[in-house]
């Protein structure tokens, strides 16, 4: 018996070996880590359990039978993050620069498959140089099948993606369908093709880090949710956002004992809303205040700042966010706000995450640049999102809700659960001056005339109340009791049930 | 005694004011501008008046505004506080006409007072020891300078209408007292309406000594002894205390003795401040009499167990003083700092906006220790542009100096202000600094001891090890918590959370093992070092408290990515938390290049620009003045940290500008 295991363990250490001593010497130089390193810091400490090490893959062509590593470039396997399953692959750099061949995607294939099985979430760290052109269309069978298993799970598991080098080409299609991006400052990079084709192709000159760094895809593309400084700090970040996933789609969102007070009162939250309509304040200081411990998680915050979204817990269990933000653009609707907006409701609704959304809304942006850029559809995508939403829907108006934002911002109307108004509220169809110069355009010479019914409307129609004779509003609520009356009202939803018709699958305007 | 007084003013001391008022059983009318609807002093009084808009000329500064409150709300009796209009003679006679008391003194003891020109001539004829210089009002620049050559160089500028620093300057040169006289008269213009500059000699190394005096109409004046407020910056205090540690009983009774003799030249029939500067050989000269209440009067206050405020409103009603000298009695010692909402890393400039959070240290008496805060905002107020920067005042009193700072230190650690810039930590670090513990202070202090400005110093020795260490319990504390997460595996229980820990501060890394003991926390250090420690705090609090190796601490916390900030004693720590193996890896990733900001001047604050000293293609010295911004109605000078050459210019005078605004930039 000795012998065999003596046998296993150099089999072994010659799979941990990687691409070897001088390959991971170049890794680290470049300010990166291994990908067995990497796991090891995402996972609990020891609860990695590797599978396929030994793999190698079949190709013969090109003198590619005589270079074989085990494991082929990618570590695959499962382990625990604060003891709860997660499954992970992670492109081994040193090894074939990461590139996918069968027996590679076979791997990735092994184990999307077991995580869909048991349900639990799987997380690829990508740093890859895309397919192996040796294998041709053995590679690119592979990518398909990744690709349609990450459409299978869709919405069933959590799938995260974090991109901690290269990923271009092939590799890019199987994040860009998962729930989550993250992204490496300064050592990662996106795109399709890269800076020598765009080049030949288009006669643009750009680095890879102005084509598809952390920077342009958390600020411009939204491709991204989110960017760390380095590996370690994101992976520590990463399992922080996992604590707040639930497992999978019928698990429910985890939860954990807070040390916060529910009934917490926060009389500061009476003054945030300014006197003056026009001033702007910070939405995200009623997040911080409402959730757990001040603590929140936020997602695509580099990206359309008008709105804000992202996760915190109340009474310890997950809660996602969505609100708008006066300090950019007074927190208006645009297309950007309302696709990044959109898939976070998406993604709540999916995992059954309850959504608080917090409403200032001075409507959609006018102009030439939205309305061709298909503001209509972007906006739609939100209005579709919340609609179709069965989580818990808790809303609360801060102050403007005009218009058809009104409508979109999960109001009453289109499903919402709960929803309150603080006294600043101003639920209207537009602003008192546009209002009167439209009702009264007959009147508008006479300024004492006009001066007197902007009043009249301001005091009727720029408050909670008229929605609220209306049922709209639930209640008007003291700002400082906005967490306690979130609470009460989640604890009240926790056994909501919404049935929808048999459809094969909705059909959401793309 | 009044039914109902009014207080002309806003803030602390409008706050400060009311709450003695009450206990009096004398109702109170606040006024407020535009900018303090909702105020504290506002919420506290039981009526409000609004007086107008937000800047002061147009509000808190209008004597008919305040007659015109005076007389809706039927207010007896109007308690100026502090600057605003409270040494203004023309208020106190127009409030006299309409037969209103005013809390303060007669109109002739103000106006020979406040003209500080004036009362040079009376404390003289007093014989009140005075410092030399020239009682004139002077024409210009020229003549400031020849004045000043005749006296004798260094020399004081300053505005004879000003007061707290506003308006005055130090020059060395004769052509630093052109320019200071420039300066100096724009701002005396803009901030007090008159713009009358007179100079004096300037004292090396001086102590500032200040005597509070109480007089009533019946022509009783005493002394309550001292204040020491030697640490200033730019001539604005920062930190007083009561006694001073340079007096000896002769001196005190000396200086006493003289202000209340000024006092009584006269007629002073209130509370109000004569300020000495003193050499540090215990010789000491006339400054200037303040005819208010001072910032600074609580540390007399603790030290006398009178409330100056009441005082105050009962001399003004007639009362006669109940006092005599001898019954006033020195005990124990009080500290005194200005909460400000300035920048101390970034040249004191000033900072605006909302407190976000505001959790002010709990006051009372705990032990021998009295913590008081003064305090006239709250949670989720505004700091406006328009008035003074300062926030609150904190006062710690204890038996002796030293144990009065070791209290103050502790209570500074559990301020909590967030949402602004504020000098906590430079206070904190003013603190344990141990020239000031020695007490050997001069006005000179700060800019002797903090040369290059205020930087968060990193913490070293003992305070990085215990920083360290309550980065640790936090850790375990969050961790603990983790552990209980739902949805755990069955055999993830077997899953071990390491008890071996990095803490990494800047460029040290402490290792330790933690281990939960029957009180608390027991941290056994590499270096073999023992820290144990009992939490009592949070997750989300923003003070951690806690008692280390037996001694109750607090320490300012806000999470960083991956670990927290932790502010204590004046040290800053930006803590991030590992395992044994994170730590290893950490060690592997590149340092992140922060971006190049020297390339533009950059507008420190949100102001108004006055004036561009310079232009594109300029060659300019390290030190030169390039513009000048204007905030919170101080005139500062931006000057180049280094020699170069102006680029573009791309503000105007005249123009408003948000912080961080480029207002020119560099030639490479």
């Amino acid at each position: 018996m000795r012998h065999v295991i003596e046998e296993l363990e150099r089999r072994r250490d010659e799979a941990l070996a990687g691409g070897g001593a001088r390959r991971v010497g170049a890794q680290h130089a470049k300010g990166k880590l291994t990908a067995r390193e990497r796991v090891e810091l995402l996972l609990d400490k020891g609860s990695f359990e590797e599978f396929d090490m030994y793999v190698e893959h079949r190709c013969a062509d090109f003198g590619m039978e005589k270079q074989k590593i085990p494991g082929d470039g990618v570590v695959t396997g499962w382990g625990t993050i604060n003891g709860r399953a997660i499954f992970v692959f992670s492109k081994d750099f040193t090894v074939f620069g990461g590139s996918l061949s069968e027996a590679h995607a076979a791997k990735i294939i092994k184990i999307q498959d077991m995580a869909l099985r048991t349900r639990a979430p799987i997380i690829g760290l990508f740093d890859a140089g895309g397919a192996r052109i040796q294998e041709g269309v053995a590679a690119l069978g592979g990518y398909a099948e990744i690709f349609r298993r990450n459409v299978e799970a869709s919405g069933v598991i959590p799938q995260i993606s974090v991109i901690m080098g290269p990923c271009a080409g092939g590799d890019v299609y199987s994040p860009a369908m998962t729930d989550f991006i993250v992204m490496v400052r300064d050592t990662s990079y996106m795109f399709v093709t890269g800076p020598e084709v765009v080049k030949t192709v288009t006669n643009e000159s750009v680095t890879a880090e102005e084509l598809g760094g952390a920077r342009i895809h958390t600020t411009k593309s939204s491709i991204a949710d989110i960017a760390f400084d380095n590996d370690v700090e994101a992976l520590l970040q990463l399992r922080r956002l996992i604590d707040f996933l639930p497992a999978n789609n019928t698990g429910g969102a985890p939860h954990w004992p807070s040390f916060d007070d529910v009934d917490r009162v926060e009389p500061s939250l009476d003054t945030l809303v300014p006197d003056n309509a026009n001033k702007p304040y910070d939405i995200k200081e009623l997040i911080e205040k409402t959730v757990d411990e001040r603590d929140f998680f936020e997602i695509q915050g580099a990206f359309a700042g008008n709105i804000v979204t992202g996760f915190g817990r109340i009474d310890g269990r997950t809660v996602g966010f969505v609100a708008n933000q006066p300090m950019v653009l007074a927190g208006v609707l645009d297309s950007d706000a309302s696709r990044k907006a959109a898939r976070f409701v998406r993604f709540c609704d999916c995992f059954d995450i309850p959504i608080v959304t917090f409403v200032d809304v001075p409507g959609f942006l006018p102009g030439v640049a939205q309305e061709y850029g298909g503001l209509i559809k972007h906006g739609a995508k939100l209005l579709f999102a919340y609609s179709q939403c069965t989580t818990p829907l808790i809303t609360v108006i801060t102050r403007k809700a005009f218009g058809g934002a009104y409508d979109v911002m999960a109001s009453k109307h289109i499903g919402a659960d709960v929803n309150y108004a603080w006294p600043s509220a101003q639920i209207a169809v537009m602003g008192a001056k546009g209002a009167v110069e439209i009702i009264f355009r007959q009147d508008m010479a006479d300024k004492d005339k006009i001066a007197a019914l902007t009043k009249s409307y301001e005091d009727r129609f720029l408050s909670p109340f008229v929605a609220a004779e209306r049922g709209y509003i639930d209640e008007v609520i003291k700002p400082r009791e906005t967490r306690l009356r979130i609470a009460r009202a989640l604890a009240m939803l926790r056994g909501k049930t919404a049935e929808k018709p048999w459809r094969k699958h909705d059909n959401i305007p793309l | 005694m009044f039914g109902k007084i009014l207080i002309a003013n806003r803030g602390e001391i409008a706050c400060r004011i009311i709450k003695t008022a009450r206990r009096l059983g004398v109702a109170t009318v606040a006024v407020y501008s535009d900018a303090d609807r909702d105020a504290r002093h506002v919420e506290m009084a039981d009526e409000a008046v609004h007086i107008g808009p937000a800047p002061a000329a147009q509000s808190y500064l209008r004597i008919e505004n305040i007659l015109e409150a005076c007389r809706k709300t039927g207010a007896e009796a109007v308690h100026p506080g502090y600057g605003f209009l409270s040494e203004r003679a023309a208020f106190a006679e127009a409030l006299a006409a309409d037969n209103i008391a005013f809390i303060g003194p007669n109109v002739g003891a103000i106006a020979a007072m406040g003209d500080k020109i004036e009362s040079k001539r009376f404390a003289r004829a007093a014989g009140v020891s005075t410092v030399p210089g020239n009682l004139d009002i002077i024409k210009d620049g020229a003549d400031a300078a020849r004045i000043a050559a005749e006296i004798g160089f260094p020399v004081m500028i300053k505005a004879s209408a000003g007061g707290g620093g506003k308006g005055m300057r130090i020059a060395r040169s004769a052509s630093e007292v052109e320019e200071g006289f420039a300066r100096a008269k724009s701002e005396a213009k803009s901030s007090f309406g008159d713009d009358r500059i007179f100079i004096e000699k300037f004292i090396e190394n001086p102590r500032h000594v200040e005597i509070q005096i109480i007089g009533d109409k019946h022509g009783h004046v005493i002394h309550l002894g001292e204040r020491e407020c030697s640490i200033q910056r730019r001539n604005q205090k920062v930190i007083e205390e009561a006694p001073s540690p340079l007096l000896d009983a002769a001196t005190r009774e000396l200086m006493g003795a003289q202000a209340v003799a000024l006092a009584k030249a006269v007629s002073y029939d209130s509370a109000g401040t004569v300020e000495f500067v003193a050499g540090q050989d215990r010789s000491f000269y006339f400054l200037e009499m303040n005819t208010r209440l001072q910032v600074e009067h609580p540390v007399t206050e603790l030290i006398t167990g009178l409330d100056l405020v009441e005082l105050m409103i009962r001399v003004a009603a007639g009362e006669p003083l109940a006092l005599e000298q001898e019954d006033v009695r020195l005990s124990g010692w009080a500290v005194e700092s200005r909460v400000y909402a300035e920048d101390p890393t970034r040249g004191f400039l000033p900072s605006i906006g909302r407190l976000t959070t505001y959790r002010p240290p709990a006051e009372g008496k705990f032990g021998e220790l009295t913590i008081r805060n003064d305090t006239g905002v709250v949670e989720g107020g505004e700091i406006a542009i328009h008035y003074d920067p300062m926030i609150a005042k904190l006062v710690t009193h204890a038996p002796t100096r030293s144990e009065a700072i070791h209290g103050h230190s502790a209570a500074l650690d559990a301020f909590a202000i967030d949402g602004i810039r504020h000098n906590i930590p430079f206070l904190s670090s003013l603190m344990s600094h141990p020239r000031w513990r020695e007490g050997r202070l001069s006005t000179g202090f700060i800019a002797e001891e903090y040369p290059e400005g205020f930087s968060n110093p990193a913490p070293t020795g003992a305070i990085a090890l215990r920083l360290a260490a309550i980065a640790g319990a936090i850790d375990y504390q969050l961790n603990q918590r983790k552990r209980q997460i739902s949805g755990q595996m069955p055999v993830a229980k077997a899953v071990t959370f390491e008890r071996r820990r990095h803490v990494v501060v800047g460029a040290e890394d402490f290792a330790f093992e933690i281990d939960e003991t029957p009180k608390g926390l027991d941290l056994a250090f590499e270096d073999g070092r023992l820290v144990s420690i009992i939490p009592m705090w949070k997750p989300g609090e923003p003070v951690w408290r806690g008692v280390v190796d037996g001694e109750r601490i607090a320490a300012q916390v806000r999470p960083i990515l991956n670990g927290v900030l932790l502010a204590h004693g004046g040290f800053f720590a930006e803590a991030r938390i590992y395992t044994q193996r994170e730590a290893e890896l950490v060690r592997l990733m590149p340092e992140k290049r922060t971006a190049d900001s020297g390339k533009h001047l950059l507008c420190p604050m949100p102001g108004l620009i006055r004036e561009v000293l310079v232009s594109e293609g300029q060659a300019v010295k390290a030190g030169e003045a390039l513009a000048i911004v204007e905030a919170m109605k101080m005139e500062n000078i931006l000057r180049a940290e280094r020699d170069a050459t102006i680029g573009r210019v791309y503000a105007a005078a005249g123009q408003s500008l948000a912080v961080d605004a480029v207002i020119m930039d560099f030639a490479a």
